[in-house]
């Protein structure tokens, strides 16, 4: 149980005098404080003589009501004297709160800083992919300055390293597609069909577009974290002082590393999809494993390949500038490097989708449907 | 008048914590005794011991590496010892979770190396948030009176209360921390590096803030630091930390009087004469160090 400080008032001669008792620290304030503030009969002097332990809180709740009631403190401690002497010249009233404009004033301001903010953003990107282009043109003009480890240390991390994630989605991702697509075609007895869905599909839409999410999710942000890490510990300054371009070195190995690296993954992950995809009707629908591929070779035009093939590099280019410009963008603290790793993967899967759907436009409109 | 009397008081008691401090009254707020540390195959400390005298300011130096930090950290119940006991405030910490309620936490404060300050609140909400956690009976408006006073007394400008920790310099946020810190009026204050990363005028008012709140709030301080001058200016007694135990604790010249190749070296450094001597200078001037007027701004 605690021993809550209190208070009584004496009145002697025309004079009212609050006596305080026990001890006036931060784990006893509490009751002494709530009543203070609830009395309003005038007080000229605060006796301290009964009170034992005092801390600075219980020294400024002391001052602060003597100070209110213009009284004077007596019988104070030296302890208690040098506390109040304290927080006396510490007393403040500014406002806590950061000062905020009002509620539709800041509505405004914010859109006004968002719409300025993604046109700046814009052009900055546009920026970076010009800087991009400038490097690549000076590093084929002097081909030994080519990075040619970090680019095949990055093929290792970008391709290699996620062999096994990516076949593994793809395989389920065919299981799903050959499975769900019989469910269907089964009620038009058209259950052979199967093997031209998961075929066409697998290869010309989902092998690299997934492919692509997969990549901006393992890739992209690692890119976006990785810059930004050595831009917070001035790594990026200390090579530019050194004469070695950030560019040439971390940011184009990087985008080359994507852009060859997405067709590839993209093909296999097809490849996986449709071995997933001939498993399951081998199972489930009677169809042989081999006459589900045999009948693949048949059903699937060869412009479905080329389609993603097409597809892919440019997937890959939008995951790794999305990363790279996003780490590169990195300023101030390693809050930032969280936000703008996010900032990478949403703007990479997001642009990648939109992309996707003008290029099934585009090429159902040359015919290659 | 009692019958708002009794409601006042009912209404806090419902608002309290029920675990109540209890007052130490030993010589030694900290003891360590036996004190084993190891990180896989490296051992940090091994037979540690060290008490830590009531109401002193205790300097804490070694070499890289030595462990200082993973001290304190044991101390404070953030690193777990594989042997050895710590009692704070005649309490064993050792086996007590870090996450764990109790009622030691609120009669020590911590100021860490970048001030550790939370990034979301202002400085005056950072300093609320330790008596928010303890003594959630006390009225809102006491408890901003406390953060603004506190933060003024750490030698911050007044419009800094109303900050967030990303606008603050280096040497704001360790002030700012120091706040938080003192909040609950701890009897005892642990100073990581505190002088670290300021620059010198900014340490020296740093120090001197440190040993005059020392003074005035009875305060037993435990500080890590490599900064000589922070050693000579403010520290009572210094720990020497080397091959994991504590080789040697006592005022400057005692220490000198051991013969640890380490110490000497330490002590008689360029460095460390060139400290020492400006502390003389000091004293015969009259003054112990550079005015606390918190003009630092760096």
């Amino acid at each position: 149980m605690r021993e809550w400080a209190d208070f009584t008032v004496q009145e002697k001669g025309g004079r009212t005098t609050l006596v305080l008792q026990g001890q006036l620290v931060v784990s006893t304030i509490a009751v002494l404080d709530r009543k203070l503030r609830e009395m309003d009969d005038p007080v000229q002097f605060v006796d301290l003589s009964g009170t034992k332990d005092i801390d600075t809180i219980g020294a400024w709740t002391v001052w602060r009501f003597a100070n209110d009631n213009k009284a004077s403190i007596t019988g104070a401690s030296e302890q208690a004297e040098k506390l109040i002497a304290t927080v006396s010249e510490s007393a403040s009233d500014v406002p806590l709160e950061p000062a905020r404009l009002p509620l539709f004033r800041r509505v405004a301001s914010d859109t006004g800083e968002k719409v300025i903010g993604f046109r700046d953003g814009a052009v900055r990107l546009v920026g970076f992919f010009g800087a991009i282009l400038v490097s690549s043109v000076s590093v084929i003009r002097h081909p030994r300055r080519f990075r040619v480890k970090a680019l095949f240390r990055q093929f290792e991390l970008v391709g290699i390293s996620s062999l096994a994630i990516i076949g593994l989605m793809s395989f389920l991702i065919g299981i799903v597609v050959a499975q769900q697509g019989a469910a269907q075609l089964r009620q038009f007895g058209a259950e052979i069909y199967t093997i031209n869905l998961t075929g066409r599909l697998c290869l010309r839409e989902l092998g690299v577009l997934m492919t692509a999410i997969m990549v901006a999710g393992r890739s992209g942000s690692a890119f976006a974290a990785q810059l930004g890490t050595m831009k917070l510990t001035e790594e990026i300054d200390a090579m530019r002082t050194i004469g070695v371009s950030p560019m040439e070195a971390l940011v184009i190995p990087r985008m080359m590393a994507a852009i060859l690296m997405m067709p590839l993954l993209g093909f296999y992950s097809a490849v996986m999809a449709i071995i997933g995809g001939a498993f399951i009707a081998d199972l489930t629908l009677g169809i042989p494993f081999l006459s589900f591929l045999a009948r693949i070779q048949e059903v699937v035009p060869m412009y479905d390949l080329w389609v993603a093939l097409i597809k892919a590099p440019v997937f890959g280019l939008i995951v790794a500038l999305a990363g790279c410009y996003q780490g590169m963008q990195v300023e101030g603290n390693s809050e930032e490097v969280g936000l703008r790793t996010t900032q990478a993967v949403v703007q990479a899967i997001f642009m990648v989708i939109v992309l996707d759907a003008f290029f099934a436009v585009f090429f159902t409109e040359i015919g290659w449907a | 008048m009692s019958d708002d009397d009794h409601e006042i008081r009912g209404d806090v008691i419902d608002e309290a914590r029920d675990d109540v401090v209890e007052d130490f009254t030993g010589e030694f707020p900290i003891v360590i005794d036996g004190l084993r540390n190891t990180f896989g195959e490296q051992v940090i400390h091994e037979n540690l011991s060290l008490k830590v005298k009531r109401g002193e300011v205790l300097g804490v130096v070694g070499g890289s590496g030595t462990g200082k930090s993973v001290l304190m950290r044991s101390i404070i119940g953030l690193q777990i010892p594989d042997e050895g006991t710590i009692e704070v405030f005649g309490k064993n910490t050792i086996g007590a979770e870090p996450d764990e309620e109790s009622s030691v936490r609120s009669r020590w404060g911590v100021l860490f190396q970048g001030g550790a300050l939370f990034s979301t609140l202002t400085v005056a909400e950072n300093v609320e948030v330790p008596l928010k956690q303890f003594f959630p009976e006390i009225d809102a408006e006491l408890r901003h009176e406390i953060a603004r006073f506190k933060i003024i007394m750490s030698g911050l400008p007044e419009d800094a209360v109303s900050k967030y920790p990303s606008e603050l310099s280096g040497g704001m946020k360790k002030r700012a921390g120091l706040a938080r810190a003192l909040a609950l009026d701890p009897e005892l204050l642990f100073l990581d590096e505190p002088t670290a990363g300021l620059d010198p005028i900014g340490a020296a008012n740093f120090d001197s803030l440190t040993r005059e709140l020392a003074d005035t709030l009875g305060l037993t301080v435990f500080l890590i630091t490599h900064d000589l001058d922070t050693l000579y200016a403010i520290c009572d007694r210094v720990a020497v930390l080397a091959d994991g135990e504590v080789i040697g604790v006592g005022t400057i010249p005692e220490l000198l009087e051991m013969d640890h190749p380490w110490i000497q070296e330490y002590f008689n450094g360029p460095r460390s004469r060139a400290a020492r001597d400006s502390v003389k200078r000091d004293k015969s001037a009259g003054t112990k160090s550079v005015d606390s007027a918190p003009s630092e701004k760096a």
